[in-house]
């Protein structure tokens, strides 16, 4: 069991980590156009800083035994009504230490990187308002120690994606986009408040402490009930089956965006809840099930949507859906792969960062073309981001020894423990991986030049390259690192859990048949796209292709099974309102006027008809006294 | 002589006025029969006093007059003002006040 610690020395700075960010939002936010000069640097400074607190407390936190590494701070008494009593309290064991890294390290690269790549933009201050805002939410959300404190990070996240999405409001594409995932994420939104209202009123509290303490005591269909409004909310979040619609639109955004939030960290908050509440998942076989079940599919929608865009960002969110799909999945096999889907979770946002901002810096060089059929040859304009997208490349598809071979191959290999069937699935997709990867560095930096009229293609400036250089070490020292020196296990063993199991299949041999199989996909990908003339409008394709290319039907799936139903429903009602409860209202209030303007002329104004109708009536009710007295 | 005379003359009385204010058109004499049905009710309450014994009928009469005296204040400066703008006293020409 964890003890938890006061936090101090640099620990005390917990509150420090979100409330730096928030403040740099809200002065860029709030202070207008005259910080446009200086506001960028702001932004950048603030997560810097982040940065910086948070390697300290790594240190501080490495100096301490394996028990005593969990810190809280609780700052207030957030909601006390009746038998609920939130406190604004943050907590930083080492899950949380490795999110934090995450968040404010790439972060910080990704805030640099933005410097020179929104540098013409007239509302660069927002741009970096919003970013800010985002880190500020995102640590929140993995610095809670309760659910609540976390759903208001949840929902900041959330926020600050739809905004950073829509950023180029002017495009209707855009705008579009970021109201998409806003609504679809609240969806998976509603799962989360769900999940948080059924453990207060099953545990009487919120707090993870006491969730996960007192999980015993629930049933087991309760848990499972939790579990799978918590695999619901983690599938918004993350672009997971069935909500995955939302994240190959948020490509709309700029590519910064789609690095730092659509890659690196927000959509990764899935794999951090499901991970976070390993107790429920533990106890829950059934939603376990369902995640694992979630995660594999994602995987291949991911990676066969990734395989056939033509748009290299959208062929990069399908890369990230499907990565996702192995972090859900390997967070759904229990204690023998939350470690892994961590591990790969980290590694994965570094290299997925790193070949992002490659995107980014394709496109700069491209006067922003997406289109990869009008790429092709950039190896020798762009040395630095080809380099550098490269290795990342490398990284994805699971090339020893950079840092993706070392968590894929755990995670396939934690799927082997658990089931035969779902390792080998993880193995063809990664196959999968290896083509559209190999796909989309041939389409963009070999073969022949197909660029558009007018584009002379260039090395992006140093403010962006360094970024990339920075991550690209990452990409391929992290994985080494992570689990030899890093230890990534033993580290993350005391808040997840960890087993390993015995498998038949000897290491060697799985590992061998995995990268046979990837080179296999790889091949397959540069025979037909760096060997072979590429065409410039795309070939109609197979039946599988042209679906990827509809995304799946995604859109098409959400438009008959929600969009249109709701249309329906809103048109029935539309008529229902107009013609019933008006109906009725009107309805009366005519009735009432018609009879008043019936009776209207017996006001006549004659002083002798009212003495004649008051005579009336009192002879009237004479007649009445005197008939209830006769009878 | 039997009270009961008394209450079939205020009946009469009362007849008499009610019709008064029905079929009269001069503001003036509306407001006589008004009276009149105001003292034949007084009648009553006296004669009924009479009958029953008790004191209370006659007191509901002073009462009766008291307020008898204070309408006929309000209701004569209201007919004199009407006619003065209107040079006549018939109650059927002022129906402004209608629908």
């Amino acid at each position: 069991m964890q003890e938890v610690m006061p936090a101090t020395g640099v620990f005390s700075l917990l509150w420090l980590l979100i409330a730096l960010p928030l403040a740099g939002a809200a002065i860029l936010l709030f202070s207008g156009r005259k910080t446009n000069k200086w506001g960028p640097y702001l932004g950048v400074f603030t997560v810097f800083v982040d940065a910086i607190i948070a390697i300290w407390m790594l240190i501080a936190m490495m100096g301490n035994s394996a028990e005593q590494r969990t810190f809280s701070q609780n700052e207030f008494s957030w909601m006390f009504a009746g038998n609920l009593k939130v406190d604004m309290a943050f907590q930083l064991d080492q899950l949380s230490m490795v999110f934090v890294l995450l968040i404010t390290v790439v972060g910080t690269l990704i805030h640099i990187y933005s410097l020179g790549y929104m540098s013409h933009d007239p509302d660069k201050r927002k741009f970096f308002g919003y970013l800010n805002l985002f880190v500020a939410a995102m640590l929140l959300l993995v610095l809670a120690n309760n659910y609540l404190l976390l759903y208001v990070g949840w929902e900041g996240v959330g926020l600050a994606s739809f905004l950073l999405i829509s950023f180029w409001q002017i495009k209707p594409t855009a705008a579009a986009a970021g109201k998409k995932a806003f609504i679809i994420n609240r969806v998976g939104d509603v799962g989360l408040s769900l999940a948080i209202m059924v453990m207060f009123v099953t545990f009487g509290s919120v707090g993870f402490d006491e969730v996960f303490g007192s999980t015993s005591q629930a049933s087991e269909g309760t848990l499972t009930a939790i579990g799978l409004l918590l695999l619901l909310a983690a599938a918004g979040k993350s672009a997971q089956f069935p909500l995955q619609a939302w994240l190959l639109d948020a490509m709309e955004g700029p590519t910064p965006v789609s690095a730092l939030i659509h890659a690196a960290t927000m959509v990764t908050a899935g794999v951090y809840l499901i991970t976070r509440s390993n107790a429920i998942f533990d106890a829950a076989a059934w939603a376990a099930t369902a995640v694992v079940v979630v995660g594999v599919i994602t995987m291949f929608m991911g990676a066969i949507i990734g395989s056939a865009k033509d748009d290299i960002k959208k062929s990069l969110a399908g890369s990230t859906m499907s990565q996702i799909g192995y972090m859900v999945l390997a967070a759904g096999l229990g204690p023998v792969g939350y470690v892994f889907a961590i591990f790969h979770l980290l590694t994965h946002g570094v290299f997925k960062a790193g070949l992002f901002l490659g995107a980014g810096s394709v496109m700069h060089g491209m006067n922003d073309n997406v289109n990869m059929r009008r790429y092709g040859a950039l190896r020798t304009a762009m040395m630095v981001t080809y380099a550098t997208f490269i290795i990342g490349t490398l990284s994805i598809m699971g090339i020893p020894p950079f840092s993706g071979f070392w968590s894929k191959d755990s995670i396939i290999h934690a799927a082997f423990e658990s089931n035969t069937l779902v390792g080998i699935l993880t193995i063809i997709a990664a196959a999968i991986t290896g083509f559209y990867m190999t796909r989309m560095a041939a389409m963009t930096f070999f073969g022949k030049a197909r660029w558009e009229d007018g584009v002379h293609p260039h090395e992006s400036p140093k403010v962006m390259t360094i970024p990339l250089i920075i991550l690209a070490i990452g990409s391929t020292f992290m994985g080494i690192a992570l689990l030899f020196w890093g230890n990534i296990e033993t580290w993350l063993e005391p808040v997840t859990g960890f087993e390993e199991k015995h498998i038949a299949i000897p290491e060697w041999a799985l590992i061998t048949i995995t990268l046979i199989l990837v080179l296999a996909g790889a091949a397959y990908g540069w025979i037909q796209y760096a060997r072979r003339e590429v065409p410039l409008v795309a070939p109609r394709g197979n039946w599988l292709t042209r679906a990827a290319r509809q995304d799946l039907y995604g859109d098409a799936v959400n438009n008959t099974l929600v969009v249109q139903p709701s249309f329906w429903l809103s048109r029935f009602l539309v008529w229902f309102d107009g013609s019933w409860i008006d109906g009725f209202v009107n309805g009366s209030a005519a009735f009432f006027g018609g009879l008043s303007a019936r009776l209207r002329p017996y006001q006549s104004g004659f002083i002798r008809s009212y003495a004649l109708s008051m005579v009336g009536g009192a002879v009237l009710v004479v007649l009445a006294l005197v008939l209830v007295r006769l009878s | 002589m039997n009270p009961s005379n008394y209450v079939i003359l205020s009946a009469l009385l009362f007849g008499i006025g009610a019709l008064g204010v029905l079929v009269r058109r001069n503001a003036i004499v509306v407001f006589m029969s008004v009276e009149l049905m105001l003292n034949a009710a007084n009648l009553a309450f006296v004669a009924f006093a009479r009958m029953n014994g008790n004191l209370d009928g006659q007191v509901v009469a002073f009462f009766v007059m008291v307020v008898a005296a204070a309408e006929v204040v309000v209701g004569l400066a209201i007919i004199v003002q009407i006619f003065r703008s209107r040079r006549s006293a018939s109650i059927d020409e002022p129906n402004l006040l209608k629908y």
